[in-house]
């Protein structure tokens, strides 16, 4: 499904490169855990499959279903089934979520060649998307993610994701800043979504996360690229060890 | 006796006073409003105000007023649909009132012309220092308005909307309204039409003690209209009013908003949505004076620019001596998406009192790019991200009102613009 090619990348305003020959494939069904320490370009890697524009790729390529999506735009990727669950998603004041959430969801309907959603029908699905993740509609009355707590805005991410149906999900260290009660909720409804035609990139900083979403393979990401790639041992291992052993290894 | 040589008339000046030498006749008032009108027609004599008027600095009326259309009686305009269902409607069709009010338990709504004619509204009819040209235009040529009381106590669970629509030529209308003690309202000030016409509008308010008012102006001229308006209001003791303007339209408008609080307690809120579009030029110009102690006030305004238009906010807070513990924040944000607009920010504070707060901020933006990725990594195309962004800057303000048949009343007259503007 995801297959990027020795993929070099930089920061546009000061040239800086983050990535650095990286190859990696996911295939449809797959979860597949990017690990790696701060700094090893793992939220740049998820910008730049969102499409980010303070990213340039400078080399390589990144193949969704065989196809290039470089010259594509975010929304494009967006409605051929890239999702996103940011890091630290952002607040929009004056956007209502419900509204917003209308809209991207029509986006996504429109690409596929269906009609939008009828207001029922739409109010029906967010309804229980939300009440799947334990959050209130109240909140989803807020303008978007404004006054969440971080917890609230990880779960709005993976409402987004849950209504959106996207085929390819990277998540950005959706655990950061979740209490256990609330990474258990977040699993579940990333869970729930395995699929056999739906893969996952979860980029985390820890192994705990892993426990809840266990993946199929785990890589490890250091300096700009993948220095290590195994199964969910793999991330017993480094949470035994720490990183230092596997960058030994490939030093 | 004026000393100063005075520079050669505009055809704007001209027509002006030749129009008033026309209207004479048919302009109503008693003996006292007649003094008024020409003591008013003397001021636009020594000419319209041009940049060296610090108050007019950024909006030369003189060069920017340049033609002045004749009086078209004939016109014919029509009332339009409230923008908040159920609202009690008077309407001021091109200029002139409708003799049959509407009737609304504790409010009493009364013809203008009438109040010129008994002299009942000269009162109201001087100027705001020497500097004032709208008041003045207002003054020389008011014929018509209405005069609205609302009794002490009285709460309105419905808007009233004010409606001034022009149909071409010249409109000068006034609306003083009056709301009694304890009394609650909202009131929508619709400035609308459809012709290319020089409208002067003048609206008074006097809030009681621990009145609270909501007035609305929502200002959709077209783009051939110039627009000149004041809005006073004296806010009395433990009274509330929130002011909110939104400017959609006209070719030359000068909003101006002189407000006092006369009470301890009182309270303004002023919100302002400039969305400026096309080849046009609109000043919202605020005087705000907090005249007695422990008064409060903020003030937020957003703007959107586009295409070559320009915008201007003036906001004057005057904390005067005795007037301690006021508390005043105002803040003016712009956004500004094209490179042949502009917006120009005078805040001033004029504080002599010595135990106060007062603050102000400004901010000239573009969209964040940020939040534009955002959208569009859940798939919005850019132009609607751009869309939704714009709106939600303002929106935003307009959210802020707090009551969902107002909210939802303006959020309609945002997408109408953002429609036609998009």
């Amino acid at each position: 499904m995801l297959e990027i090619r020795n993929l070099h990348a930089r920061i546009v305003d000061d040239g800086t490169e983050i990535i650095r020959g990286l190859n990696l494939t996911v295939k449809a069904g797959e979860v597949a855990a990017i690990m790696g320490p701060n700094g090893s370009g793992k939220s740049t890697l998820s910008y730049i499959l969102a499409g980010r524009e303070d990213y340039e790729v400078t080399e390589g390529d990144i193949l969704y279903n065989g196809q290039s999506i470089l010259e594509m735009d975010p929304a494009e990727r967006a409605t051929s089934g890239i999702f996103l669950a940011f890091q630290y998603p952002m607040e929009i004041p004056g956007v209502a979520t419900m509204e917003f959430l209308k809209v991207a969801m029509n986006e996504q309907r429109k690409a596929r060649g269906e009609e939008p959603l009828k207001i029922p029908e739409f109010l029906k699905r967010v309804k229980e998307a939300a009440a799947s993740l334990s959050m209130e509609m109240a909140m989803l009355k807020r303008p978007l993610n404004v006054g969440f707590s971080g917890g609230e805005k990880k779960r709005a991410e993976i409402l987004q994701m849950k209504l959106l149906e996207p085929k390819l999900c990277v998540l950005d260290e959706t655990d950061s800043g979740l209490d256990i009660d609330a990474l258990k909720i977040v699993s579940d409804g990333v869970n729930a979504l395995r699929a056999p035609d739906r893969a996952f990139l979860v980029i985390t900083h820890y192994q705990r996360l892993l426990e809840h979403i266990v993946p199929d393979t785990v890589h490890v990401l250091y300096k700009g690229q993948v220095i290590k790639s195994g199964d969910k041992s793999l991330a017993l291992d480094l949470e035994a060890n720490g990183y230092a052993g596997v960058i030994g290894e490939a030093a | 006796m004026n000393m100063h040589t005075q520079p050669q008339r505009t055809p704007a000046e001209t027509a002006l006073i030749d129009a008033f030498g026309d209207r004479l006749s048919l302009l109503p008032g008693d003996g006292a409003v007649m003094l008024k009108r020409d003591d008013a027609i003397e001021t636009i004599k020594h000419g319209l105000p041009t940049r060296r008027v610090e108050s007019w600095h950024y909006t030369d009326l003189r060069r920017l007023l340049n033609t002045v259309p004749d009086f078209d009686p004939a016109a014919m305009a029509k009332a339009i649909a409230p923008i908040v269902d159920g609202s009690t409607v008077v309407s001021i069709l091109n200029g002139k009132s409708d003799a049959k009010v509407p009737v609304l338990e504790g409010v009493s709504f009364q013809r203008l012309s009438e109040t010129l004619v008994d002299g009942s509204a000269a009162a109201g009819l001087d100027p705001y220092g020497s500097d004032d040209a709208i008041g003045a235009l207002n003054t020389a040529f008011v014929a018509d308005g209405y005069f609205v009381d609302i009794a002490d106590g009285v709460e309105l669970e419905k808007p009233v909307e004010l409606q001034n629509l022009q149909a071409g030529g010249q409109t000068h209308v006034r609306l003083p309204v009056r709301v009694g003690a304890g009394a609650k309202a909202v009131i929508v000030e619709r400035q609308t039409g459809d012709g290319a016409a020089l409208g002067s509008s003048v609206s008074q308010l006097v809030l009681g003690e621990g009145a609270e008012v909501t007035w609305l102006i929502v200002q959709e001229q077209p783009e051939t209209a110039t627009h000149l308006a004041q809005f006073k209001a004296h806010i009395g003791k433990n009274a509330k009013l929130t002011l909110f303007v939104m400017n959609a339209g006209g070719r030359l408008v000068r909003q101006e908003i002189m407000v006092r609080t006369t009470g301890e307690g009182a309270d303004f809120k002023l919100r302002g949505i400039n969305l400026l579009a096309g080849d046009t030029h609109t000043d919202v110009t605020m005087v705000l004076d907090h005249a007695v102690p422990h008064t409060t006030s903020t003030e937020i305004i957003r703007n959107v620019v586009t295409g070559k238009a320009r915008g201007v906010f003036q906001g004057r807070i005057n904390v005067h001596q005795y007037a301690q513990k006021t508390n005043a924040k105002m803040a003016c944000n712009t956004l500004l998406l094209s490179d042949d607009g502009e917006f120009s920010t005078k805040p001033e504070l004029e504080i002599f009192a010595d135990d106060v707060i007062c603050g102000h901020g400004a901010t000239v933006t573009e969209i964040d790019h940020d939040h534009l990725f955002y959208l569009m990594a859940r798939g919005v195309d850019e132009k609607s991200a751009r869309g939704l962004l714009v709106k939600a800057f303002v929106a935003e303000v307009i959210e802020e009102l707090d009551d969902e048949a107002i909210v939802e009343a303006l959020e309609a007259r945002l997408d109408g613009w953002f429609l036609a503007h998009g």
